[in-house]
């Protein structure tokens, strides 16, 4: 069994204003110590398939043509056999 | 004219946008269900503004994938006419068919008002009815909005004259304090390079009645049919 844990972010420049948000609260939480929050989405893939270099290809391919929207967004990918 | 209206789970404007145009402009119009691939003899087809899919994943990203697209694609890049409002617009740049992207409105709220809207481009197939001086009231309500494109990419929509509509004030002034969304460089909307597909975020369709405060939206949709 394999799985892929994707997590998509935005690219550096693009304006994440929840990140900005969370990290306002920070001063209200009274937690100190961190200078920045930004945030992104997870995603995690069941895979059909027990090859490692065929899940690669299908993950990298999801994540480009569904899961992020290269203009605005990066992804990175973890693979994970069971 | 047969104008095509695409209906995606989830969208909300179809039945407006078949309002006005068929009882106010007396044209022929379909709901073309998403599903399908046949366009139904369109000559000119619209995606309406909703939420389509929930707006899961990101805005217009799940639609993208309907199987109707694959025609809407192709019709677009025969040069016929291909209007996308509000997640209409979001679809088709999710598409690819226009370029750019569309982000969270940079205040993070779902703006709901009635703005003014600047005409940049001359001679486009759906301003040829107004006088190019006029701002256009018309109304927003989206949260994922703002449109952002990087320096190249903007560059290129500018330089070829790509920029439809940008926010304005009363004088017609362009600046961050006209601007509801953070849209880069006050962009409302954006042709493609060819001009016959065109995305805005503003809703000519609920500008198209004096009812409803503002009729100014109407001219958009007359364009259409004097083009055709």
């Amino acid at each position: 069994m394999i799985r892929a844990e994707v997590i998509v972010t935005l690219k550096d420049g693009i304006l994440d204003p929840e990140g900005k948000t969370i990290t306002g609260a920070l001063d209200g939480v009274g937690i100190e110590g961190i200078e920045e929050i930004g945030t992104g989405k997870y995603f995690l893939l069941q895979l059909k398939t027990n090859n490692l270099e065929k899940a690669r290809s299908s993950t990298e391919a999801v994540c480009e043509k569904l899961l992020s929207n290269p203009v605005i967004e990066k992804y990175t990918y973890k693979i994970i056999e069971e | 004219m047969k104008i095509g209206v695409v209906v995606f789970p989830g969208s909300n404007c179809e039945l407006d946008t078949q309002h006005v145009l068929k009882n106010l402009l007396g044209q022929k119009v379909n709901l073309l269900w998403h599903e399908q691939h046949d366009l139904e003899g369109s000559d000119v087809v619209i995606l309406p503004g909703g939420f389509s899919y929930g707006d899961y994943l990101r805005v217009g990203a799940i639609a993208r994938f309907s199987p109707i697209m694959e025609s809407v694609i192709e019709f677009a890049t025969k040069g016929k006419p291909v209007l996308g409002i509000c997640n209409g617009f979001q679809i088709l740049i999710e598409c690819g068919l226009l370029p750019g992207a569309l982000i969270t409105n940079g205040s993070l709220r779902f703006v709901s008002d009635h703005v003014l809207l600047k005409i940049e481009s001359d001679n486009s197939i759906y301003t040829s009815k107004y006088d190019r001086s006029q701002l256009l009231k018309m109304p927003i309500a989206h949260i994922g909005g703002s449109f952002f494109a990087d320096d190249d990419t903007l560059g290129e929509i500018e330089g070829n004259d790509q920029v439809a509509f940008r926010y304005c004030d009363a004088e017609g002034n362009v600046s961050s304090a006209s601007n509801p969304t953070a849209s880069i460089g006050n962009i409302a909307g954006i042709y493609n390079k060819e001009g016959n597909v065109l995305g805005l975020m503003p809703h000519p369709e609920r500008a198209s009645e004096s009812l409803l405060g503002s009729t100014d939206g109407l001219g958009l949709f007359e364009s259409l049919i004097l083009f055709n």
